[in-house]
């Protein structure tokens, strides 16, 4: 990182060893930004209009009860006092119990987060592999069919409302052709077959070695999958094309075509190896954001994934839900973040 | 010789007699190359088609948009006096269509400028002047860009009231960290290259680096993730309406049309469909007109 | 279908050949029945709090209750359950249970006398958000040790006054009577909180089915309780499944990998009326939809406005378009089926009236916001609503919002109009007059949020006395005709404009028998289904 060298300079005098203070300094930067995200969610959910108190009574209620819960929630004290409660047992790593359903909220995500990244991994992992090459081609041959080809795919898959996509999926593959599972995340019979070690279904029944679960979970992941990879294909290939554009027209690919380089590496050895770092930004910026989860897709499959969770908690005002969501989606995105910063300092030479 | 032709030449010259003729003879060039590109300029048709039914709807429209008919209900394609059919209320989907390109232009037009700017502002600053700013701007980013996207809009419309102009705002807000993190990217790459030590050599200014070197050079990454964000914005300006917080009721959102047509897109699949094409025409159209102006504006991948 | 799908057909085409075997036509096994509903309101499963309606479905299989109703003869009301029969006291106040013997709970322990007193009391105490409908009986925190006990094989509750005993016992089928085992519950205690936190998510009942788990917005599992008093149900596993969307719970229907949708709307149970195997089963329930104006609006106050209103309704253009099947028309606070309940429905769509009303009230250039909770079907009433009002010259702004923000300001009586449903919370009329036409102080200081008189700003005048009166009357046929007469007068001068009562419609595959959701009086039972 950057601000780690820049503080080197102007503290030559701290002698502690490079990789201590790079750690320290991250870590420090982590710190922050959580910090920073829990206050301005803590705040968000003091001034969204929905009252967690109505949400806990229910309509009915009497006044009584409702000014039980009132106080029982602490709603009594001064913000800043309730945030500093809530930092206290976040740093003890207790979220709290949710609002409106008892259970420790760290139980809950244990149990959506891994259905969010299950279907985000397969996802990227789609959108990756058939994405970046495409990108590529579509960049040496612009202009071409391969261009145009994969400019209307990109622009198809950008362009078209993702639940009227999943429903035509789902009505297509599972309802005509019956060819993938239907909503959920298995079959019903295999709900709860497998020991629940990772959350997720398919490394789950890969380690329980129950090989009929993994094949009924591959055909209900597959087709919502496939959807989220199209979506990251779409916006990956494009960005591939762009960054490999830039670099094609640069002097140095024109001095290495004079000199008789053929084209793969000129391609692959040299434009290719100088988008690596801009594309990890793109990549991890794109998994960040399906880990983050979609809700219209976890609404049509029925995927019970983070997305879906924190919205509801939102709407229902479980304020405790929310933050604990928000910390972990947030602390994914800043771990990405961080990872591809470093490999911006590894492979960039530019970037030193 | 006519008017045009002199302006045309005094447009081509290759000795331009003042810092304005130059500038104009390039934007001149720039869009000769642009005209070139033909699906550049089927986006821009489109999109100068939405702007003209937009304008002329009251003229366009068959039927008020509004007009309810509930014994007419869910019309298919092509039926009498519907050509796009009726929706749940039997109302004319072709002239709800018509009305609504009005709140999609506003709605892509205002956030199409808001977050871009903020995020190039903050990106660019952030990666030129590093150091503190650096990581302090960098740090705001990273919390707003670890927000759910969803969880910050509902919150910003929360605080600011709900309504469509509120759902543009909050959508624009919570648009803005991607763009600042490319633009920084973008900036650390350039701000290390021989040009910029170069002009800084001359003793050119922080500011004017920013602004004449380094934006011209951001702005293409920025217009492919811009264009690239079109539907994505018109879907999140529909997904507030879904909650009760964008376009109100009755107000011919396409978006929001598409939220209620979904019920039924098992057996009346146009409903929805109509709405989500129009959609996806305009994305398209500007996509194609975002690839076009890449090609002109970015200085590095021009022909 | 664009080139990307045809792609993609080519890839699941390579995928379909090695799971051909599991996608292959699904059947459920024949003891288990799967149900796709929406489950995202239940919250608890506590029989002293749970309040929902996808929690009540859990709670009725589960708990047993001292009366109960019987899913295959609703209309017979309320029967013996762990109480075999029951004596009153010559001055009504006074109800003697004598219980059932050999009823075990799951956990093996005898259903007793002090367990079902254990169970009313820790509900009162709790004093949770149903508490109500045990405390209106005059149970404080207070008394409910002397007013509630045990007495070998007694149970025996004093109410404050004399009550019809209809009344009562109605009022303990529904889910707060839920008996709970106290010996399990007491060793679950934390902080003196009568299990509380542990039956928020765990069971300790005596019902047909034993709740085996619930994943919030996900699934409720249900294992059958063998040693059942009434026989061992012959759905062995009872799976509900989270499912949201209409369309996608009528596919899994369609491809029988379910035996019953729960929440299809008209057009998806168009469709699955024609589709193999699939039959609809309706019923009609409790909920009604009104429109509730605002009394402390100048204008919406006036006699004659109030009557415009329920002349803007396009009462039958609603049921035969967008509720189709869904609702039916109806404009009194008693829902259809419930004692007392009325047919009568003197209101039509007739603009013209409304006009005229309007004119004689002097009612000129009124602007209204009307307050609608994003649920699509409400959102229609209210453009639809919002179309009628404007050719009486009436603009209506329609707010959609979540349906906690919208009821905030309901209950603040801070919106002009809102558009509300409401379902009976026991099988008793009172529970719809306690609360449509009984409002005994509408001050604001009263703060009477539960009663949706008082958060319309409606004083009811002579109708709260009339309410009060009804729900003491011993003789039936007599209670039947003061409600009549309570309704006529409600019609006519409430702010209520009561529009729709529920149906609800199941669509299951053709071998599923006897389920039933509950009609308006109960929720759903599994226990009598076959397949």
């Amino acid at each position: 990182m950057a601000l780690a060298e820049d503080n080197k300079e102007r503290h030559p005098r701290v002698p502690l060893p490079q990789w201590l203070k790079t750690t320290l300094l991250t870590l420090g930067s982590i710190s922050v930004t959580l910090l920073g995200l829990l206050f301005v969610t803590f705040i968000i959910g003091r001034v969204m209009p929905i009252d967690p108190v109505l949400a806990i009574v229910g309509e009915r209620a009497s006044q009584e009860t409702y000014d039980a819960v009132y106080l029982q929630l602490g709603l009594d004290k001064p913000l800043l006092v309730q945030f500093l409660y809530y930092l206290w047992d976040v740093l003890h790593l207790d979220f709290g119990t949710s609002l409106l359903n008892a259970r420790p909220v760290s139980e809950d995500i244990a149990r959506v987060f891994p259905a969010t990244m299950e279907l985000a991994t397969l996802g990227i992992i789609f959108g990756v592999v058939l994405g970046v090459p495409l990108g590529v081609l579509a960049a040496v041959n612009k202009g071409s069919w391969i261009d145009q080809f994969a400019r209307v795919l990109a622009l198809v898959g950008y362009s078209m409302p993702i639940f009227w996509m999943g429903l035509m999926g789902l009505l297509v593959f599972y309802g005509i052709l019956g060819w993938v599972g239907g909503p959920g995340r298995v079959g019903i019979f295999y709900m709860d077959v497998v020991p629940p070690v990772t959350g997720m279904i398919l490394i789950d029944a890969a380690l329980d070695r129950n090989w009929e679960v993994f094949k009924d979970a591959f055909s209900h992941i597959i087709l919502p999958a496939s959807l989220l990879g199209y979506y990251s294909l779409a916006y990956i290939s494009r960005m591939t094309r762009s960054f490999m554009l830039e670099q094609l027209s640069a002097e140095y690919i024109t001095t290495a075509r004079v000199k008789g380089m053929s084209e793969w590496n000129v391609v692959w050895k040299h434009a290719f190896k100088n988008i690596r770092v801009q594309l990890i930004t793109v990549i991890a910026l794109s998994y960040a954001g399906l880990l983050e989860g979609s809700v219209l897709t976890e609404i049509i499959f029925s995927w019970p994934g983070i997305g879906s969770y924190i919205t509801t908690a939102l709407l229902s005002a479980d304020m405790n839900a929310v933050l604990g969501g928000t910390v972990v989606v947030g602390l994914i995105f800043i771990l990405l973040n961080i990872f591809s910063d470093l490999l911006y300092k590894v492979f960039d030479p530019r970037a030193k | 010789m006519s008017q045009t032709q002199t302006l045309r030449a005094w447009l081509l010259t290759d000795t331009p007699t003042s810092r304005r003729h130059a500038k104009l003879s390039a934007i001149y060039q720039g869009w000769l190359s642009f005209r070139s590109n033909t699906m550049a300029m089927i986006g821009l048709g489109i999109l100068v088609l939405l702007v003209l039914v937009a304008a002329a709807a009251p003229i366009l429209a068959p039927h008020d948009p509004f007009a309810q008919d509930l014994g007419n209900r869910l019309a298919p394609l092509w039926s009498d006096s519907h050509v796009f059919g009726t929706d749940s209320l039997g109302r004319d989907i072709l002239s709800r269509l018509i009305y609504g390109a009005r709140i999609t232009l506003y709605i892509v037009g205002l956030v199409a400028l808001i977050a871009p700017i903020l995020g190039l502002l903050v990106g660019t600053v952030s990666g030129y002047v590093g150091g503190w700013v650096d990581v302090v701007l960098m740090r705001i980013t990273d919390i707003f860009l670890a927000f759910p996207r969803l969880v910050l809009a509902l919150a910003f419309v929360a605080a600011l009231g709900a309504g469509i102009e509120n759902a543009v705002l909050a959508i624009s807000l919570t648009a803005w960290p991607p763009y600042a993190r490319i633009a920084r990217a973008e900036t650390l790459t350039i701000r290390s290259s021989d040009y910029i030590s170069a002009i800084q050599l001359q003793g050119a200014g922080a500011l004017r680096i920013i602004t004449k070197h380094i934006w011209p050079l951001c702005i293409s990454s920025l217009i492919v993730r811009v264009t690239l964000d079109m539907a994505g914005i018109i879907l999140a300006a529909a997904g507030l309406g879904f909650l009760g917080l964008g376009a109100q009721p009755p107000s011919p959102e396409w978006g929001a049309m598409i939220s209620e047509g979904r019920r039924f897109i098992l057996d009346h699949w146009w409903v929805a469909t109509v709405p989500g094409l129009a959609i996806f025409t305009v994305s398209l159209a500007f996509n194609l007109l975002g690839d076009g102006l890449r090609d002109v504006l970015d200085p590095k991948a021009g022909e | 279908m664009n080139a990307f799908n045809k792609l993609l057909s080519g890839a699941a085409m390579g995928l379909a050949l090695s799971v051909t075997s599991m996608a292959a036509y699904a059947e459920t096994p024949a003891n288990m029945l799967v149900i796709a509903h929406r489950i995202d309101d239940v919250t608890t499963v506590d029989p002293a709090e749970s309040f929902e309606f996808a929690g009540s479905d859990i709670s009725r299989n589960v708990y047993g209750r001292l009366v109960n109703l019987d899913p295959n003869d609703l209309a017979a009301g309320y029967q013996p359950d762990l109480a075999e029969s029951w004596d009153v006291s010559e001055d009504g106040k006074t109800i003697t249970f004598t219980m059932r013997e050999g009823v075990k709970f799951h956990s093996g322990n005898p259903v007793r006398a002090e367990d079902a007193a254990y169970s009313l009391q820790r509900a009162v105490i709790l004093n949770k958000t149903p508490a109500f409908i045990l405390t209106q009986f005059g149970f404080t925190a207070d008394n409910a040790m002397e007013t509630i006990k045990a007495d070998g094989n007694k149970l025996i509750i004093t109410t404050d006054q004399k009550y019809a005993t209809s009344f009562v016992l109605n009022c303990l089928t529904s889910t707060i009577g839920g008996i709970v085992d106290k010996e399990v519950v007491m060793a679950n205690e934390v902080d003196g909180d009568m299990g509380n936190t542990w039956l928020k998510t765990n069971s300790a009942g005596s019902g047909p089915y034993v709740l085996s788990s619930w994943k919030p917005n996900e699934s409720v599992l249900l294992t059958s309780n063998p040693d059942y008093y009434g026989g061992a149900p012959a759905m062995e596993r009872v799976i509900v499944q989270h499912v949201l969307e209409s369309a996608s719970q009528r596919l899994l229907l369609e491809r029988g990998d379910i035996d019953i949708a729960r929440n299809l709307n008209p057009e998806d149970i168009a469709g699955a009326t024609g589709a193999d195997g699939v039959k609809v089963v309706d019923e009609l329930k409790g909920r009604l939809m009104y429109l509730a104006l605002n009394q402390k609006h100048p204008v919406l106050s006036k006699p004659e406005v109030r009557q415009a209103f329920k002349y803007l309704i396009d009462y039958e253009g609603m049921r035969d378009s967008f509720l189709k099947g869904q609702y039916t028309i109806h404009q009194n606070f008693l829902p259809a089926t419930y004692l007392g309940a009325s047919d009568e429905a003197p209101f039509t769509y007739d603009i013209e009236k409304a006009k005229e009303l309007l004119a004689a009230a002097g009612v000129e250039g009124l602007e209204i916001e009307i307050g609608v909770r994003e649920a699509q079907e409400r959102m229609e009433i209210g453009q639809s609503f919002q179309n009628a009002a404007a050719q009486a010259g009436i603009k209506v702004n329609i707010t959609v919002g979540t349906a906690k923000q919208i009821l905030a300001r309901y209950r603040a009586r801070d919106i002009d109009v809102y558009l509300g449903a409401w379902g009976p919370d026991y099988p008793d009329p009172q529970t719809n007059a306690g609360t449509f036409a009984y409002n005994p102080d509408n001050s604001d200081a009263a703060n009477a949020t539960g009663l949706l008189a008082w958060r319309t700003g409606w004083d009811p005048e002579g109708l709260t006395d009339k309410v009060a009166a009804a729900v003491t009357e011993g003789d039936r046929d007599m209670r039947v005709k003061m409600y009549q007469e309570i309704q006529a007068e409600f019609r006519e001068k409430s702010p209520f404009v009561v529009m729709f009562q529920q149906i609800e419609q199941s669509a299951m595959r053709d071998n599923v028998m006897n389920f039933s959701t509950g009609q308006a009086v109960t929720a759903a039972a599994y226990w009598q289904v076959t397949k």
